[in-house]
């Protein structure tokens, strides 16, 4: 199904989210558009799938001239998509999610469970995407629940399937894995729209690339004629650097050590289970992994917000396992949280407040159990010059800063004090291109000052910037651990659990070294 | 070794996850509790050799004997056998069923919590057991209210408000027209306006809805108090002396010994309750309709994308819960007592609420739950009777009693839909 938007316009209040957008899908092409947080995609396939309607322009499918007031004419019309956030119920099984709205039934209403998982079968055959139709989603891996996604738009015929940044769960054998399907797709005469902010993604499955920033359409390319450093600037506007420049580290004395670490999540299941863990001064350590194999709950547990069900947690030394997250702060560990919004700001605060959440009531920030505003407003003065946050004022409430700058006064806060490890996961998640250089530089900064980190990231691309050793994570456990010149492919294997050394490789960490295994541990041996 | 670490819990099936295991041994350490009251409490607690009597209302056809127990060692018996209930439920693998093992616990320590209690005396036990289907009946009809409002993902804390509106506009109606069906109708409407109001504030500004819930109970009581003040009392004859719905004895069935009268010679309420039950459970877990609810209540944005409309399905459903709850609040008074006094549901709809919660959002988790409850109202005025040394208004403290500790402790964590309570706001 061919599909052209011509001059789609939308607003909210003041901000212009989408400016006189015009994208053309060709039948059987898989499109990418590509473009930052905040650049509009989102907006525009809102638009597209009926969620928001247009202040202007016109959507046509196969040149003929559409109106979707709801998402279910948008599906009737043969739009099927896959959102970031997966739209599934996750206690319903795989065929009640894939049928729900298209119910297959008997007399009176009566569900049809028979027909419906016969026909989630013969169409997980037909399509080659495996998945058992009496699972319950929210037990399913997520890359499984995004097959679930696909089918569900493939049971409502969808001739134009939007893929809503869809590798950013997945490990890279997963996304070469949804490459080929998509592939197969298009060339089964299905058009395929595919949103990410990911150049190497893009020029690995796209046939023509559209690149947005800031509401408008930038250009559209091909990737045979772009590369990544072109497709970066346009989207950001102005050329980057896309490797972050660091000179090899200089460990020192172990800082952070973590020892048969187990941890349990809110369900009691044990999401970290038994984890060995060394980070010295002055190195940076990253943790890979695919969301949810425990690194949100470690991250927890070592900044004291989750309580551990066994071993032990030491910071130079200083045993921290039923340290409270505000022993933690003391004792100086720097916590830059998986989600800002709701665990590293305080929204409704002002940006002053929230630069000395943690030491609000110390001096020089309080006197005789009473604030000195003074002195907190001078320090956010400082601060915010120091770390180029965007605030109009340091009175504004934090929301309304840019996810960038909201980042920016975390990292201010955290890094203000001394430290001596600094824990930040998904540092970067969700952030504008320049943001993303800012955060990786202060953080290379801080190790270059002697102090330990350990970053958590699902990015690939950021741990094997960022980390001078890498740890891969999966299902509670170390699967290996790496030097950044490791391939990404045998990366990927650790992450997907194909790959497992954690065995040898985890008592060799704890011991520091093992000059047998071929996965190097060792510290000299840091490839910039 | 990493792969197998987190596998079992993956393959579980997805009922026996939802029964934890702290919560089964929870249970089971409950029972063996439970076991240790029976036993030093009723079992040796009652003089040896007093005698306790159950009877039982003949029917014409078959006429039951009493039943008579030496009650210390019926009560040791039935303490030992809740004891390896407990034991049970603490050692087996969690799987299906426990609920049920759970409620035979329970049952045993009922029965002899009552052996103890009518000690030396005859207990009625036929009609006991009548009294609790009366009082649950109410709360069956409140939790399915409260069912079908969460299930949409609205909370509907105005039962209370709602059976009050029912059960006033029904004795009025019934009694001016002197037409129970017609009263029985207006019952429903009144109830349907509040679950109306609720979900139009809800829904429309997404105001919060424990709030609105509470504010429609307020106004509800408050209205209810002045106009029986200003017209039911001062017209008693005209407004407020309903007739009462008679039973209906079931043909074959209602001849059954014990329970045929219990379950088969009531009034319309009772099979209404029932049917409504049976329509609601097949409803929500087996038709088209039910897997819509259930996608709203639990994940609204889901059920939008592909075509389902969220506001509207909660509309319909958070009045037809209006409407279920004005039928059992009609209950209390042309079903009942053909009365309608100031506050007389006592805070059943609360109660009913509870059910719901205990029951898990299912329609007969809450029919167990109010059946407990429901036992528990029926309790006091037996107990009454008997003089079993129980002050009289700590008995009436019973059923809220139980209510605490199943809101907070017994049930454990319970998951609502996921949506419960939260406005979906599309734009």
């Amino acid at each position: 199904m061919k599909l052209e938007l011509c001059g789609i316009r939308k607003t909210f209040g003041r901000l212009v989210a989408n400016d006189d957008v015009d994208l053309t899908v060709e039948k059987g092409e898989i499109h990418c558009l590509l473009g930052e947080n905040g650049a509009g995609k989102s907006t525009l396939m809102n638009v597209l799938f009926g969620l928001l309607r247009p202040d202007s322009g016109e959507i046509r499918l196969d040149g003929e001239p559409v109106r979707f007031a709801n998402p279910g004419e948008a599906v009737r019309r043969g739009i099927g998509m896959v959102h970031q956030h997966f739209m599934l119920v996750p206690v319903f099984t795989v065929a009640e999610n894939i049928v729900l709205g298209f119910e297959p039934t008997r007399a009176l209403g009566w569900f049809n469970r028979k027909k419906a998982n016969a026909d989630i079968v013969r169409l997980s055959q037909e399509f080659g995407l495996d998945v058992s139709p009496d699972a319950i989603v929210e037990d399913l891996p997520v890359g499984v629940q995004q097959r679930v996604e696909i089918l569900k738009a493939l049971y409502r015929d969808a001739r134009l399937l939007i893929l809503d940044e869809p590798t950013s769960v997945l490990t890279p054998q997963e996304t070469l894995a949804l490459f080929a399907v998509m592939r197969s797709l298009a060339t089964s005469g299905r058009s395929i729209l595919f949103i990410t902010h990911k150049l190497k993604e893009v020029l690995a499955v796209a046939d023509r690339i559209t690149v947005m920033r800031l509401g408008r359409v930038v250009g559209t390319t091909t990737p045979e004629t772009a590369d990544e450093k072109e497709l970066a600037s346009m989207m950001v506007g102005r050329s980057v650097e896309l490797v972050v420049q660091k000179a090899p580290a200089s460990p020192r004395a172990t800082v952070l050590e973590l020892r048969g670490l187990v941890v349990e999540d809110d369900r009691g299941l044990r999401v970290v289970d038994g984890v060995d863990l060394d980070v010295h001064a002055g190195e940076i350590v990253a943790i890979a992994g695919v969301q949810g194999n425990g690194q949100t709950e470690l991250a927890e547990a070592i900044a004291g917000l989750r309580p551990i069900a066994a071993g032990t947690v030491r910071l130079d030394g200083r045993d921290l396992s039923s340290a409270s997250p505000r022993d933690a702060i003391r004792a100086g560990i720097a916590h830059v949280p998986e989600d800002r919004q709701t665990d590293g700001l305080v929204l409704a605060l002002s940006v002053a407040d929230n630069l000395v959440l943690d030491i609000y009531d110390l001096a020089p920030f309080a006197r005789h159990g009473s604030r000195d505003l003074a002195t907190v407003k001078s320090n956010a003065g400082e601060k915010l010059a120091d770390f180029d946050i965007r605030a109009s004022d340091a009175e504004v409430p934090v929301a309304t800063l840019s996810g960038g700058n909201q980042q920016k006064v975390i990292l201010a806060r955290e890094l203000s004090r001394p430290i001596k490890l600094l824990l930040a996961s998904q540092p970067t998640r969700g952030l504008d291109v320049g943001s993303i250089e800012y955060v990786h530089e202060r953080i290379v900064a801080e190790r270059d000052k002697g102090v330990a980190v350990l970053i958590i990231s699902s990015e690939l691309d950021e741990v094997l910037a960022l980390g001078d050793r890498i740890a891969v994570m999966y299902r509670g456990r170390f699967t290996g651990f790496c030097d950044p010149s490791t391939g990404r492919e045998q990366i990927g294997l650790m992450m997907a659990g194909v790959l497992d050394e954690s065995a040898a490789l985890a008592a060799g960490a704890a011991e520091g070294a093992d000059p047998a295994s071929s996965v190097t541990l060792s510290r000299g041996s840091v490839h910039p | 070794m990493s792969t197998v670490a987190l596998a079992p819990s993956d393959l579980e099936a997805p009922e026996a996850r939802l029964i934890g295991a702290a919560r089964q041994r929870g249970m089971g350490v409950f029972l063996l509790l439970a076991a240790v009251v029976m036993l030093f409490g009723f079992g040796f607690g009652t003089p040896a050799h007093e005698e306790t009597t159950f009877t039982f209302t003949a029917p014409p056809a078959i006429a039951v004997s009493p039943l008579n127990m030496a009650a210390r060692p019926v009560s040791i018996v039935l303490a030992l056998v809740c004891a390896i209930v407990g034991l049970v439920l603490i050692l087996r693998r969690k799987g299906r069923g426990t609920y049920l093992i759970f409620s035979f616990g329970i049952m045993l320590f009922l029965w002899s919590f009552l052996t103890w209690a009518a000690r030396g005396n005859s207990l009625n036990f036929e009609a006991m057991l009548a009294d609790t289907l009366i009082s649950t009946t109410p709360l069956v009809f409140g939790s399915l209210s409260g069912i079908m409002c969460e299930r949409s993902g609205v909370i509907n804390i105005a039962i209370e408000g709602q059976f009050l509106a029912g059960a006033f506009l029904g004795a009025m109606i019934g009694s001016w027209s002197g037409d129970l069906w017609l009263g029985m109708l207006f019952g429903a409407v009144a109830g349907g306006i509040f679950g109306a109001l609720l979900a139009f504030l809800a829904l429309r500004y997404g105001a919060d809805q424990i709030i609105i819930g509470v504010v429609i109970v307020a106004f509800c009581t408050g209205l209810t108090n002045f106009l029986t003040q200003e017209v039911l009392t001062p017209y008693q004859t005209t407004f407020n002396s309903p007739a009462t719905f008679s039973p209906i004895a079931v043909p074959l069935l209602s001849k059954i010994p014990v329970l045929g009268p219990v379950l088969f010679d009531q009034n319309v309420f009772v099979y209404l309750a029932a049917a409504l039950l049976l329509a609601i459970n097949a409803g929500l877990f087996r038709t088209r309709w039910g897997l819509r609810v259930r996608a709203v209540g639990e994940h609204p944005q889901a059920a939008e994308t592909v075509g389902i409309r969220v506001l509207r399905t909660r509309y319909w459903n958070v009045i037809l819960g209006g409407v279920i709850a004005g039928i059992g609040g009609a209950s209390f008074t042309i079903g009942s007592v053909g009365e309608f006094s100031a506050d007389m549901t006592a805070g059943l709809g609360y109660v009913a609420l509870a059910a719901m919660i205990f029951g898990r959002w299912r329609p007969f988790g809450a029919l167990g739950a109010a059946l407990l409850f429901g036992f528990a109202v029926s309790l006091q005025s037996f107990l009454a009777v008997l003089n079993v040394g129980i002050p009289p208004p700590f008995l009436s403290m019973a059923p809220y009693v139980i209510t605490i500790f199943v809101v907070s402790g017994l049930v454990g964590r319970v998951r609502p839909p996921a949506a419960d309570g939260k406005p979906y706001l599309p734009e």
